[in-house]
């Protein structure tokens, strides 16, 4: 109907016309140079301003360091809540994600030059250990969103995971009927085969896509040439191709999700270990 | 025979059975002549359980039966009751195969005929009306008189029958209502419609009911079923759970086997059970040889009715979604009414009466609701040729609206497919939007708006009244049905929208009269998808304007055509070989199902040569245009790939659906780490369930098609809406208000698949309670067992409805598909920016 109301136009309009770029990419790199800024300004005072009795966080330009890499740390912990919280609220998450990439890799050097390069056993290196192994694993993480995602689409074929598993089924259906006229010992391959978990092979098969013990591959080596065993043959390497094909979409997808499993954990740790320093440093101070 | 009845009612659904009550209340004779053995078989074949829908809800029910919304079997099992109780004459396996008149012929009175064969020529036959009483013939070849008949056989048709020999054998059957009731048997499906592959994966979806299925299939590919449903059909044919044999007709059919043709010879295989699925036949045939005129040729047309429901053979009438009125409640209100119009009753209000005068309610000059409705009709030249109860039907759809000078009554890019037309005061249109003070008037009793009507486009220009103004809105369905009633309006709004669109097109200094000539020589006509319009190197020389639909601009370069641009509806092409005389240099051919406007390449050149303003815009055009082009080639001497890519990802992206798109979401594979965020933010931002599915869909060079609504210019979902329940929102967005009747018209419509029919879920516990105690299943759409559970703890079971993207509308932030993508591999993007050589090159990564 008519509309002479106030609507989205506009900004649907330059949604519309808006870059297709990644979140590396997003608005031209804007989240890196600040970035890069924050770091810049942060090694310049560093270098330039006199800190008394040395370099270290007590001093105020370390205060003033631990305190932005705090917020940081805080501000980047919430990507979690808002990931899973979509309204209200007109942000976008790809421009978060964007700014937690640069803005987290430049606590490297603000929460470095923060120790004053003072290192030793106890509660403050801990965190300062801790923030650069969930820096370490975020960077895994970039890498890999950035180069597995094509892989897991040309795995994929245009099928979907639930039609994969059908495919599966429908495979193993025929290879039921197919194994009837079989010997003994040729169907007890088959069996073992249809029997075997798809998943199998636990964490260690899923991130590597190594399956040693996979009783299809083995049905398809025991098997001997022969007229009724043909058509199995035929079909276990259907099947083998169907199973490769689902578990290498679980390999991938295992790839871009195992370092979340370590990220977060490390993140909550973080943030206990930096409650301890904060708390210790004010207690003692 | 047992003498001639006052009243016979033909068809016992909603609309047949309440007259048929109203008759018996009355006392009047009466008989109720059913084809089934059971009451109202268009509701007895809905889904078992469905919930029925009372809707609209603003409208009284007027009927001696009762009903409320409620469970099919409820609503049955109460009719069957009230109907016995009313002492109802009821007579099943009546079917009525034809209605004569016994009486003299009536003078003057002849009803015209007309079919058309499929090569397009007409026969007329001609058939002379007789007097009542009517002799009813059934197909038992009985007979039942009556004086007056109401036709309430709603539009269901017949479904179309084998031919081949035994085909009337009784293991032939033209329905599947339940698949599980057949076990161990030889089953073989004919035709590859939807219907016809829905059934035969039904019967072969559970391999513990043992059946050999088999479906035929005339050619090799499925032109009429919807890719989703041919692709899942297609896995099962793999899978071996049931047989597609292409190339197959049956020749015969006996008795525990069939034989069937195939390009190999002659074919027998065993067949306990056939199911044909092979369309079904309309009624209007057996409903025109009863001397019955339908307003038009048009398919979609409905007989032509008196106010009191009568059709130009006196003494029958029709009602309820014969008559065009789809809604239960409606059909009710009619059957109760025109046993009482026939009974002598003209008193009688229509019991839509109190909405249709709300419509009225705020407009200024205290008319009575006949007067505004007269008021309208008389002065908005288009109404003209509509009769009283057409007007009322109109209304329902239709806003009545008054304007102070100034005020704007739609502005431009504001998306609308309504159509208005002006009763009373005239309208400026702003034709320039750089410089508002350049109008174009309109006056009273012409239309506008047409453009968005025809083209699903935006709307061009901003419209104000330009003194007090009375106008009637006119929705897109009211505009569809009155061009479909009235053939003179269809061509009026035809002729109007040519010169607008000219108007519109080639802007600032032209007036009507300069393109008058243009617009006198103009053709409408409609091109196939895929449909070649323009040839390349050809020397034919007309100029064209996509009306509606849209096209595509290839060449050839070196072996292969290259796709060059695309044209959304509102652009014009072939204008070059006019212009300079050359041959044609790229070939245009439809994207999808389009009208185009061809005019005469001397009227067009004429026009340009009489403005010099005009003549610089076209030479403008037609520069970038050959500077596109010439881009392309050159790229394509350089980084032929480049070019290849683009020029098959357009096309990739056309075969999907994205040329009559206007806003649809596209995932980038190169991007997309599979996180279903999207799927998730989707769910939790409309009612937990999710509307769009990653995963399935088609996927070229890992740009991905996702199963998502593509809010389509002429959406086909709108098609059959009984509650009319469809519509296009502020922001371009199709979605389906709360008027839904689940019945699952839409679903069956959408070519792409992506209206799901479900019930609202249960709310979830908060994402805090779920962060910090892991309460309830979490972001996203919740498992359906966990909805399953939990609803049935909550009680009353919700009503399954249609639910589609609206383009989250009325969120602040826009679609949170997009918003919530980590990576930047969603996006969503109008055809018309999008398939642009560097759009599809952008590297995104
Ligand atoms: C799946 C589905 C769900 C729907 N849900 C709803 C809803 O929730 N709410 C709502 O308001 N509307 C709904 N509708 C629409 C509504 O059901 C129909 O529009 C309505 O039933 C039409 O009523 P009718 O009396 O005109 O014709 P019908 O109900 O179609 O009845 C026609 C009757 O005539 C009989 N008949 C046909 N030809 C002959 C003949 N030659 N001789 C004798 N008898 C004949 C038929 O057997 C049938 O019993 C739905 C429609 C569908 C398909
Ligand atoms: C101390 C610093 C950091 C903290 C506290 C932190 C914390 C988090 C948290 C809480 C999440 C949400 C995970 C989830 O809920 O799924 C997250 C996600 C992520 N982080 Fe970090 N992070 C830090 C640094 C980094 C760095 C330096 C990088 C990259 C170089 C990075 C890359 C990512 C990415 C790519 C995601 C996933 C986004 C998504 O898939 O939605 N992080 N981080
Ligand atoms: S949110 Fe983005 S990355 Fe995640 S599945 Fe959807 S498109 Fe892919
Ligand atoms: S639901 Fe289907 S037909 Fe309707 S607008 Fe969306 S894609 Fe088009």
């Amino acid at each position: 109907m008519a509309s002479t109301a106030k609507n989205r136009f506009s900004q649907d309009e330059k949604r519309r016309d808006s870059d297709h770029v990644s979140f590396l990419k997003h608005r031209g790199f804007r989240w890196l140079w600040i970035a890069l800024a924050l770091s810049g300004v942060s090694i310049a005072g560093y270098v330039l301003i006199d800190q008394q009795p040395r370099p270290n966080g007590g001093s105020w330009y370390g205060y003033t360091l631990g305190t932005i890499g705090l917020l940081l740390i805080i501000w980047l912990s919430l990507l979690g809540v808002r990931k899973r919280r979509i309204n209200p609220g007109a942000w976008s998450l790809k421009a978060w994600t964007s700014a937690h990439v640069y803005l987290g890799l430049s606590l490297v050097v603000v929460g470095t030059l923060h120790t004053g390069f003072q290192i030793g056993w106890n509660v403050h290196t801990l965190a300062y250990v801790l923030m650069l192994l969930v820096i370490a694993t975020g960077i895994y993480g970039v890498i890999v969103y950035a180069t597995l995602p094509a892989s897991l689409s040309a795995n994929r074929k245009e099928m979907t995971r639930a039609q994969m598993l059908e495919a599966l089924t429908a495979i193993d259906r025929q290879l039921e009927s197919a194994a009837q006229p079989l010997g003994r010992a040729e169907a007890d391959w088959v069996i073992a085969a249809l029997a075997q978990d798809t998943f199998h092979g636990g964490a260690w098969g899923r991130l590597t896509g190594s399956y040693p013990h996979c009783a299809t591959r083995r049905a398809l080596r025991g098997m001997p040439q022969g007229a009724a065993e043909e058509r199995v043959i035929a079909l276990l390497e259907k099947r083998t191709q169907q199973l490769a094909q689902i578990r290498g979409a679980l390999r991938i997808r295992a790839l871009l999700e195992v370092w979340l499993f370590i990220h977060i954990p490390l993140t909550i740790a973080l943030i206990a270990a930096l409650t301890a320093h904060v708390i210790s440093v004010f207690y003692y101070w | 025979m047992a003498g001639v009845f006052a009243v016979a009612i033909i068809g016992s659904g909603p609309a047949g059975l309440s007259a048929a009550a109203r008759a018996a209340a009355l006392g009047l004779s009466h008989i109720l002549l059913e084809k089934t053995d059971h009451l109202s078989d268009t509701i007895y074949k809905y889904q078992k359980g469905k919930h029925v829908m009372a809707t609209p809800s603003n409208l009284v029910l007027r009927s001696d039966v009762d009903f409320e919304a409620g469970k099919r079997e409820v609503i049955l099992g109460k009719w069957d009751e009230q109907i016995a109780g009313a002492h109802v004459n009821v007579k099943y396996h009546a079917e009525a195969k034809a209605i004569r008149g016994t009486g003299d012929p009536i003078p003057g009175s002849v009803q015209q005929i007309v079919t058309r064969a499929r090569d397009g020529t007409k026969s007329v036959k001609e058939i002379q009306r007789h007097a009542p009483p009517y002799a009813i013939e059934l197909t038992n070849g009985e007979v039942v008189m009556a004086e007056n008949v109401i036709l309430a056989i709603g539009t269901q048709g017949n479904p179309n029958r084998m031919r081949c020999p035994g085909a009337d054998l009784p293991h032939v059957q033209y329905q599947l209502d339940d698949p599980a009731e057949y076990v161990d048997e030889h089953i073989v499906i004919v035709g590859t419609g939807d219907a016809g592959i829905e059934n035969a994966r039904g019967l072969a979806e559970d391999p513990a009911q043992r059946n050999t299925v088999s479906i035929l299939n005339r050619g090799t590919d499925f032109p009429t079923a919807k890719a989703a449903n041919v692709s899942a059909l297609m896995a099962d044919h793999e899978a071996g759970k049931l047989m597609v044999r292409t190339e197959s007709e049956t020749h015969s059919i006996e008795p525990g086997f069939i034989t069937l043709t195939t390009r190999d010879g002659e074919l027998r295989i065993p067949c306990d059970r056939i199911i044909a699925r092979i369309g079904s036949a309309p009624p209007r045939a057996f409903v025109e040889e009863c001397g019955i005129e339908f307003s038009s040729e048009d398919r979609s047309a409905f007989p032509t009715l008196s106010p009191v429901f009568e059709t130009t053979a006196p003494g029958i009438f029709v009602i309820g979604a014969l008559a065009g009125y789809p809604l239960i409640k409606h059909c009710m209100n009619q059957g109760h009414d025109v046993i009482e119009f026939i009974n002598g009753n003209t008193e009688l209000k229509p019991a839509d009466e109190p909405i249709i005068a709300a419509k009225f309610a705020g407009l200024p000059g205290n008319r009575s609701t006949e007067e505004w409705l007269e008021f309208l009709r008389t002065n908005v030249s288009i109404l003209n040729g509509m009769n009283p109860l057409q007007m009322r039907e109109f209304m329902l759809d239709s806003t009545a609206r008054a304007f102070a000078p100034g005020e704007v009554i739609f502005e431009r890019n504001a998306p609308g497919s309504s159509l208005f037309g002006i009763a009373s005061g005239s309208v400026a249109v702003e034709v320039n939007p750089a410089d508002p003070s350049v109008t174009i008037a309109i006056e009273a009793g012409s239309i506008f708006g047409e453009v968005g009507l025809i083209s699903g486009r935006r709307r061009g220009a901003t419209v104000r009244a330009a003194e007090d103004t009375i106008v009637v809105e006119i929705s897109r369905l009211a505009a569809l049905k009155l061009q479909s009633q009235v053939p003179a309006a269809k061509k009026a709004i035809e002729r109007i929208s040519i010169e607008r669109q000219l108007l519109q097109m080639f802007g600032s200094g032209l007036r009507r009269e300069d393109v008058a000539p243009l617009v006198d020589a103009a053709k409408v006509e409609e091109k196939r998808a895929g449909e070649v319009v323009v040839t390349e190197g050809a020397d034919d020389k007309d100029v064209f304007i996509i009306r509606r639909g849209s096209m595509i601009v290839e060449k050839q370069i070196g072996d292969r055509p290259v796709f060059l641009s695309y044209l959304p509806a509102g652009s014009y092409f072939g204008e070059m070989a006019v212009i300079d005389g050359s041959a044609r240099t790229a070939t245009v051919k439809a994207a999808i199902k389009s009208e185009v406007i061809r005019l005469p390449g001397e009227g067009f050149l004429e026009l340009l040569a009489k403005n010099p303003a005009l003549r610089e815009r076209a030479m403008k055009d037609m520069a970038g245009r050959r500077a596109t082009n010439a881009f392309i080639e050159g790229q394509k001497d350089s980084f032929s790939s480049a070019v290849d890519m683009y020029s098959q990802t357009a096309q990739f992206l056309v075969d999907n659906g994205i040329g009559e798109a206007t806003d649809v979401l596209l995932i980038d594979e190169k991007l997309c780490i599979g996180c279903d965020n999207c799927e998730k933010a989707c769910a939790d931002s409309h009612d937990g369930l999710t509307r769009l599915d990653r995963e399935a869909g088609k996927t070229y060079a890992h740009l991905h098609v996702p199963t998502s609504c593509r809010h389509c210019e002429h959406p086909h979902c709108m098609a059959d809406c009984p509650p009319n329940a469809i519509k296009r929102g502020p922001d371009g967005e199709v979605f389906i208000d709360e008027t839904c009747i689940g019945c699952g018209n839409c679903q069956r419509n959408c070519p792409y698949g992506v209206i799901r029919m479900d019930a609202k879920p249960p709310k979830k516990p908060s994402l805090l309670q779920w962060m910090l105690f892991g309460s309830g299943p979490g972001p996203g759409e919740a498992p359906y067992s966990w909805r399953k559970k939990k609803a049935e703890a909550e009680g009353a079971p919700k009503a399954k409805l249609a639910i589609k993207c609206d383009m989250c509308s009325g969120i602040d932030g826009g679609p949170a598909c997009v918003r919530a993508c980590p990576t930047g591999a969603a996006i969503r993007v109008a055809p018309d920016k999008f398939l642009t050589f560097t759009k599809l090159t952008e590297d995104a990564e």
